[in-house]
């Protein structure tokens, strides 16, 4: 595995519809989503939903390639969830073997499974890839800003996301560097068993935890040379504003979650 | 004299068929001599690292081959990894990859992953150690309690140590002052004499460079457009300054005299040979 393959948090500059959208709006529609994909019930109601993604996506104008190699990490999880539904779901037995029996419910019920959480990680996916980790942060803020009335720490909260956010390319550099480092001296990660492989990330994660420490304390002297003091009296340089289009998405996403309670009223 | 690294046609493309997809190194040949000390000199970005990756099998080419000893590096898996033994390869700041409780067993690091018995790794620890100017009270400290200066040279004493045929060193005296930086010059000198070592020297220090090396190669944008001796590149000084390199001071001064229109050997680049440059025009025009 190499490790810039990793596609967590990352984001793919663009100037389509969806990367213009004001973020606020684009995490009022992914929480609302996902409310409606966990309402859904049955093979419409699904169908719907999977539709609705499915064409997001492709107004995103980002290769599908990019959200297969996203969804590729939860392959294991997936094949996992399906293999207990499919297995386990008491029913019309389709297929038996031995202790083995597949159900028509079972059959049902995974495949709706392996939608589900291939829908919830695409659509996070959908969020995370129009919009910059900093932007994202800022609209969390704005958006938590009511609970700051019972004292809960959402600037400091936002401000910690976004660092960590900002400083995962880096990390990632850092740990190719230092593997690269090592396996110069002849450092080997792919043989021996489980122990063996444990021990051989100790001449990584020692030298990845050192500099990490010094990182750390490198930004906050670099903060505090530029006078910050936290959330009191901080002002923006991007001041987000909400657009027709970014009601319209709101709009929009009430309405599907409304669509998708009413299908499930009607039993579809 | 026989190329000890043969590299041929090769090119390296990053994240390909993706948005990010970017040549670092295109087609480019180079022999690396035994027993040559060889300056790679070039911009940040220019394709430096990347190729001086490629040297031991850390990167893997796109196309094209890289021969150690006539043979192909990836030929086979166990020649892969016995390459980066026969390859030292110290990074830049390599300081930062140092992990154990002492010096002596991070410098053991190396010779240990090669399977050596006990007696063996102690004799090369120590060696290595005296190449590159570690006390043996240091040898048993803890690497994190060291300067920056002796943490550099724990790192590369830590190379040393494998014993190399070719040593790579990217930017080793960067950010040391300079007395540290001269003597780990002259380290790294002491070990090529003593082992009849290749050194392959990355910098952006044109002085040093100019004054260290039997050969030189240019890199820039991914390909190698200067290969030579330190004069036959440096009589391209105004070329080089267009590629972004800064070329030695004297370079500078007898580019800028030859184009005043004064006849005037264009390759010198250390104060000696402009000192005997400007007798012999001197004595040129006297003579006329």
């Amino acid at each position: 595995m190499a490790l810039k393959d990793i596609t967590l948090g990352q984001y793919f500059p663009g100037n389509s519809l969806i990367h213009r959208l004001d973020p606020r709006s684009k995490l009022i529609f992914t929480v609302l989503f996902i409310v409606a994909i966990f309402l859904c019930k049955h093979l419409v109601s699904y169908g719907l939903v999977l539709a609705v993604l499915l064409i997001l996506i492709g107004i995103s104008r980002i290769q599908p390639k990019a959200y297969l190699k996203g969804l590729k990490p939860i392959l294991f999880i997936v094949v996992f969830a399906a293999i207990l539904n499919l297995f386990y779901t008491p029913g019309t037995p389709l297929w038996s073997f031995g202790i083995f029996t597949i159900t028509r419910e079972g059959l049902w019920k995974a495949g709706f499974m392996v939608l589900r959480i291939l829908m919830l990680l695409a659509c996070t996916l959908l969020l995370t890839y129009t919009t910059s980790p900093i932007v994202l942060t800022d609209g969390l803020e704005r958006l938590l800003r009511p609970l700051k009335k019972v004292n809960f720490p959402v600037h400091e909260l936002s401000m910690m996301m976004s660092i960590a956010l900002r400083f995962i390319p880096n990390l990632i550099q850092e740990t190719d560097k230092i593997i690269a480092a090592q396996k110069a001296r002849g450092a080997d990660f792919d043989t021996g068993n489980l122990m063996q492989k444990a021990k051989a990330l100790i001449p990584i994660l020692i030298p990845l935890f050192i500099s990490s420490f010094r990182r750390a304390e490198e930004l906050a002297v670099a903060m505090e040379c530029r006078c910050y003091h936290g959330d009191e009296g901080r002002t923006r340089m991007r001041q987000l504003t909400m657009a027709g289009r970014d009601w319209v998405c709101i709009l929009f996403s009430l309405v599907l979650l409304a669509g998708v309670c009413v299908l499930r009223y009607f039993g579809l | 004299m026989e190329p000890i690294i043969e590299i041929k046609n090769l090119t390296h493309i990053y994240s390909p068929n993706t948005p990010f997809q970017q040549t670092a190194l295109d087609n480019i040949s180079l022999d690396i001599y035994e027993g040559e000390y060889l300056g790679i000199i070039g911009r940040t970005g220019s394709g430096k690292s990347t190729l001086i990756q490629h040297l031991n099998g850390l990167m893997r080419p796109t196309s094209g081959q890289v021969l150690f000893q006539g043979q192909d590096i990836w030929s086979s898996k166990a020649l892969t990894h016995s390459i980066r033994f026969r390859v030292g390869l110290v990074f830049q700041y390599p300081e930062y990859q140092l992990f154990e409780d002492t010096v002596y067993k991070d410098i053991a690091f190396g010779p240990r992953n090669m399977k050596l018995e006990e007696g063996e790794i102690d004799r090369r620890v120590r060696r290595a150690a005296a190449f590159a100017g570690l006390s043996d009270q240091v040898l048993q400290r803890s690497p994190f309690e060291l300067s920056g200066g002796q943490k550099r040279r724990v790192a590369i004493a830590g190379v040393i140590a494998m014993e190399p045929k070719v040593l790579i060193l990217d930017e080793p005296t960067a950010g040391l002052d300079p007395a540290g930086a001269a003597s780990i010059l002259e380290n790294i000198e002491a070990y090529r004499r003593a082992n009849g070592a290749t050194i392959v020297f990355v910098s952006h220090s044109m002085e040093d460079v100019a004054r260290l090396t039997d050969r030189l190669v240019v890199v820039s944008n991914g390909t190698l457009p200067y290969v030579g001796t330190p004069r036959e590149v440096f009589a391209h000084g105004t070329d080089l300054e267009a590629l972004g390199l800064a070329v030695p001071a004297m370079n500078r001064v007898f580019s800028r005299v030859r184009a005043l229109g004064v006849d005037i050997d264009p390759a010198v680049y250390t104060v000696e040979q402009a000192k005997e440059a400007f007798l012999k025009a001197y004595r040129g025009k006297e003579g006329v």
